[in-house]
């Protein structure tokens, strides 16, 4: 084993690595299984930005849609998308029979963010083909659960030292130590320190708007929530440097507050 | 059961090499066998301010490559009878000094040593990391300066994360604080920081201070460790820095003013 390491580290790079990444991607989110009614307006919007969408990757987004029985027909829309060199790369979303639907033309299931894959997905078919499950399902109610499966928080009792960057996915984040300058804290969800905070606290990060930031001590270089950012060099109150704050967006403005009043 | 400790810092000049040669001197002193390793390849100056340099014959890549015997290239130092060094090549290539050979080394040196002291280069890159990756315990080198401080955070947190114990999910390093180069004058005046600003932001324990001297330079230049100084500050500090890591409870020294000679004469405060 411990060979094996070694060997590891000392020989030249290796032909390929494995890694998880998180990258930008467009998502076309359907509103109505009408193929017509969904070209015809996707035409119309393409027409105005006609490169917008040119050679990259899209994702269907199904969740707008998953309560409905009716199945879009995929294969007459992907072709259509190629058409405008929109190219479906797979799907989010959907109730099984859609996913099912989409999985026979190729696209690829993709899991929604932050959730946890579904394991129970797997066992509970015979259920959902009940004849009696589909008599009560009414419009509306046959959506996927909405209890989303939180990722539990993360939490770190160690300082957050400078160069040192924690990313909560999908998931709060919550740290007992210290952050110092130069620490970067990310969160898809809120974020908590119970200490002083002097590094760089970035909430919401895949666009939550009402992801919060808690501090106990508000010393920060930055903040940021769901994209909306203010660095902080000298400008800060007395009322909130080095005191308990929180931080969260109205609107598109990033304000600081003292927790206590 | 033997220990390796490593004198780190990141930021160079602060005082790691210093320091080293001080720390290893006072153990051995003490009576403990201990060895020095240089980890900075290609700028080795430990034997230099252990006043061996013209004794250098084999280095730690010589021995890694197995060229010679782990006994051949290990110096006695010429002031304690404990203490061996193990100089850095001042030819080699930094690579040489790879991770599988440094740990065979530190693995045969555990069974006739009680400490190994690994004076740390300067820097996040792969020598450091070699030094401080099998480390039990870190001596982390800070002058009172934020640049200084800012590196040592970078470095504790790299030690919290990407050292054997850590990856191998031991328990973890134990670190020391060691602010050097400290001046309560000039800390007073509000143009240094203090100990106490220092330990906020690293928030581990203080190991001691040593005091900004000149001796210090003079000791070095003459090829003896700070530690052998009489009647120094600087000597008595890292005296009081080994006892302390060696358990004993020690007040903390030369972090106030000294008073002048009139306000001793005058019995001022």
């Amino acid at each position: 084993m411990q060979s094996e390491f070694f060997k590891i580290m000392t020989t030249e790079e290796p032909a390929f690595k494995i890694k998880t990444g998180n990258l930008p991607v467009l998502k076309l989110h359907l509103h109505t299984t009408d193929m017509l009614q969904l070209q015809k307006e996707l035409a119309l919007r393409l027409e105005k930005t006609p490169d917008f969408f040119a050679d990259t990757p899209v994702l269907l987004d199904l969740s707008a849609i998953a309560g409905l029985h009716a199945i879009p027909d995929f294969s007459g829309l992907t072709s259509f998308m190629l058409k405008h060199r929109m190219c479906a790369a797979g799907i989010v979303g959907g109730s099984e029979d859609q996913r099912d639907a989409a999985a026979k033309t190729g696209l690829v299931q993709f899991l929604s963010t932050g959730v946890a894959p579904k394991k129970t997905f797997e066992s509970t078919p015979p259920l959902a083909e009940s004849p009696v499950a589909k008599q009560i399902e009414l419009p509306g109610f046959g959506q996927e659960s909405p209890v989303v499966e939180l990722r539990p928080t993360l939490v770190i009792d160690k300082p957050v030292r400078t160069g040192q960057r924690i990313y909560a996915e999908g998931a709060n984040l919550v740290v007992m130590g210290v952050v110092n300058a130069g620490a970067e804290l990310i969160a898809d969800g809120d974020i908590h320190v119970y200490a002083p905070m002097r590094g760089r606290a970035i909430a919401g990060a895949q666009g939550n708007e009402s992801a919060r930031i808690f501090v106990q001590g508000m010393e920060a270089e930055l903040l940021s929530i769901a994209g909306c950012f203010k660095v902080l060099e000298n400008e800060m109150s007395e009322n909130v440097w080095a005191k308990p704050a929180q931080i969260r967006l109205e609107g598109s403005r990033l304000l600081i507050e003292p927790m206590l009043k | 059961m033997a220990k390796v400790i490593v004198v780190t810092s990141g930021k160079g000049g602060v005082g790691k090499t210093t320091t080293s040669a001080s720390f290893s001197s006072g153990l051995a002193l003490r009576g403990n066998r201990t060895v020095v390793i240089d980890f900075d390849v290609g700028l080795r100056n430990l034997d230099l301010i252990m006043g061996c340099e013209r004794r250098v014959v084999y280095d730690i890549i010589n021995v890694i490559n197995g060229e010679v015997l782990l006994k051949q290239a290990l110096i006695k130092d010429k002031n304690c009878d404990n203490l061996y060094i193990l100089p850095a090549s001042q030819t080699r290539d930094k690579d040489a000094l790879n991770l599988e050979g440094v740990g065979r080394i530190l693995d045969e040196l555990k069974e006739s040593f009680d400490f190994i002291v690994c004076d740390s280069p300067a820097g996040i890159e792969s020598g450091a990391f070699t030094a401080m990756y099998f480390a039990d315990e870190a001596l982390v080198v800070t002058n009172p300066e934020v640049s200084s401080v800012r590196d040592s955070d970078r470095i504790l947190g790299i030690l919290a994360a990407k050292s054997k114990r850590a990856v191998e999910g031991l328990e973890p390093v134990k670190e020391h604080l060691l602010v050097t180069r400290y001046d309560p004058k000039r800390v007073n005046a509000g143009e240094m920081l203090s100990v106490t600003d220092i330990q906020e932001i690293l928030r581990i324990p203080l190991l001691g201070v040593i005091p900004e001297s000149e001796s210090v330079l003079q000791a070095s230049n003459a090829g003896n460790p700070a530690i052998h100084l009489e009647k120094s500050d600087v000597a008595d500090a890292y005296k009081d820095v080994v006892r302390r890591f060696m358990g004993e409870e020690l007040p903390m020294r030369f972090m106030t003013e000294k008073a002048g000679f009139f306000k001793r004469l005058l019995g001022g405060a």
